[in-house]
């Protein structure tokens, strides 16, 4: 059984208003590493929040291990299993100290304090942000307070982490960091992760991409055949990383190069050898 | 300022005040406020200023902080002096000048209530000083716990006292960068009369609290994905203990306190 499964989900804001989401299907199996670009207005942050059921489909549904959103009795088991980490890191830090905060998810579960001690502990090893525990969070970095929100998340010991445009407002450092926290949730502690971006580099990192343009995906596949997909990339206002892009061109050119190539060694090694030929 | 605003004013030193329970420090400084206003001799207040003395000296803190800890307020104390002097009448006249007079029970009550507002201040400071806001939100809500019953909302205070020095900081920093956007753009919050200068903040105001409401919804949309669902079955990670010390603490004060009030 799939983590999540999304069957025909349709969905908007108001009645007279148009569809935001227009029928989406999607699965997400556990351990999986999706990340899901679209231009503004794509639809890919209201999906965010159909996954734990902080908004809930008109039409369709959404299963988290088999259990509807829709049903009132569910949310809380499924808002345990699906952890969210929102765009702005000011705005879902609750508490003024670091280990506070984080333990702040625990505590809604219940938990007893022993148990909330250990896991706060855990979870701040995790992030790698262990040496900040008694800090004040707007004494952080916007990276460091997105690590913080991170490990709320993990101190609840979630299935999925999804997270809804976290490098958006943060500077290139500060993405790359939570960035590889959260390649090292997935690999390492093998947590689903459903990634939401408008970032196209942070898209290679993915098992699964998925394209959503105006309520639908629009299409889906691993980084190497979406990316080789150029022209229809450009078709939904997404950029292309430019050494794909690159390679892409030049494959169109007439060039012996294919337009999968990720990195720049290979795209190097690539040209080298071409030109050794001529 | 900032820097104040943010942690309050908590000093963190190793004393068994600061070790002692929010809760025990939170009654003990009621017992005083009570005690303030039941004395009315001054032999009463000296042993009261011998009392403040001692719980500074056991909370390792430097006089001089406390003290400096009246200056904010030191114009209501003296406005409270004044008036008094001059308006309350009974006993001798002391002095007189045209039509103001100073007679023997407006120096007296005058300067009670000037030693009161002084001891009440000083020792609500002491326990600020000595109890980081994060405890004093815990101890109040554990207080205010048996109140539920009849509909006081301890947990909901607590937590909107914790969002608030939370988001303190991050406001004032955000009304800055709005001020400088606005200052870049040759707005001018210093100069004119005073109505002039509380209509230049409209623009920085307007600003401040759309973006405000904009956090607390995100905020409401985190705390509900982190299973926040009020203080129904939650627990708390640092749970606080009364330990024997607190209930010494209590006791001791309870009978100095109370052997003041009804001897003096």
């Amino acid at each position: 059984m799939p983590l999540i499964e999304i069957a025909d989900l349709c969905y908007r804001y108001n009645q007279d208003q148009d569809w935001i989401l227009k029928g989406v299907d999607l699965k997400v199996d556990s351990g999986e590493f999706v990340v899901i670009v679209g231009h503004n207005g794509s639809g890919k942050s209201t999906l965010a929040k159909m996954l734990n059921g902080l908004l809930v489909p008109d039409e369709g549904e959404v299963l988290v291990n088999g259990k509807a959103t829709s049903r009132e009795e569910n949310i809380w088991e499924i808002r345990r299993q699906i952890g969210m980490v929102f765009q702005n890191p000011d705005n879902q830090l609750v508490a003024n100290i670091v280990e506070e905060d984080i333990a702040f998810g625990p505590e809604n579960l219940g938990l007893e304090s022993a148990v909330i001690k250990k896991r706060v502990e855990e979870a701040l090893e995790v992030v790698g942000m262990d040496k900040f525990r008694r800090n004040a969070p707007h004494n952080l970095s916007g990276g460091q307070k997105q690590r913080i929100a991170i490990a709320g998340i993990l101190a609840m010991h979630p299935k999925c982490l999804v997270l809804d445009e976290p490098t958006a407002m943060l500077d290139p450092v500060g993405r790359k960091d939570v960035m590889t926290t959260v390649q090292e949730l997935n690999q390492e502690l093998g947590m689903a992760v459903v990634h939401i971006t408008h970032f196209m580099t942070e898209a290679l990192l993915a098992d699964r991409i998925i394209v959503m343009d105006q309520g639908k995906i629009v299409l889906e596949g691993t980084p190497q055949e979406i990316f080789s997909q150029v022209d229809e990339i450009k078709k939904y206002h997404l950029d292309v990383p430019q050494l794909t892009e690159l390679a892409f061109r030049l494959s169109q050119a007439g060039l012996d190069v294919s337009p999968d190539i990720f990195n720049v060694d290979e795209l190097v090694e690539k040209l080298c050898y071409l030109k050794s030929k001529i | 300022m900032l820097d104040e605003i943010m942690i309050g004013q908590y000093i963190e030193r190793d004393s068994v005040v600061h070790k002692s329970d929010p809760r025990t420090k939170i009654l003990v400084v009621m017992f005083f406020i009570t005690t303030v206003f039941l004395i009315n001799t001054f032999s009463g207040y000296f042993i009261l200023a011998g009392f403040i003395y001692l719980a500074t000296m056991m909370a390792k803190i430097n006089l001089k902080r406390i003290i400096k800890s009246i200056k904010p307020l030191t114009f209501i104390i003296l406005f409270t002096l004044v008036i008094h002097l001059f308006m309350t009448r009974g006993g001798d006249v002391l002095w007189q000048w045209r039509f103001l007079r100073i007679e023997e029970e407006g120096l007296r009550l005058g300067l009670f209530m000037a030693l009161r507002l002084i001891f009440l201040i000083t020792f609500t400071s002491l326990l600020t000083l000595t109890t980081s806001p994060l405890e004093l939100t815990d101890g109040l809500e554990r207080l205010l716990n048996p109140f539920k019953r009849i509909g006081v909302p301890a947990h909901e205070l607590a937590m909107m006292m914790t969002i608030a020095l939370r988001f303190i900081p991050t406001l004032l920093e955000e009304a800055q960068k709005i001020m400088n956007a606005q200052k870049a753009r040759g707005a001018d919050f210093e100069s004119g009369n005073l109505i002039k200068k509380a209509k230049s903040l409209i623009p920085l105001l307007v600003p401040l609290f759309i973006n405000a409401f904009r956090r607390a919804d995100d905020l409401a949309l985190a705390m509900e994905s982190r299973c926040y669902r009020g203080g129904e079955n939650r627990t708390r990670m640092n749970v606080l203990m009364l330990a024997t010390r607190d209930y010494l603490i209590m006791a001791t004060s309870l009978i100095y306190l109370g052997l003041v009030a009804i001897l003096l």
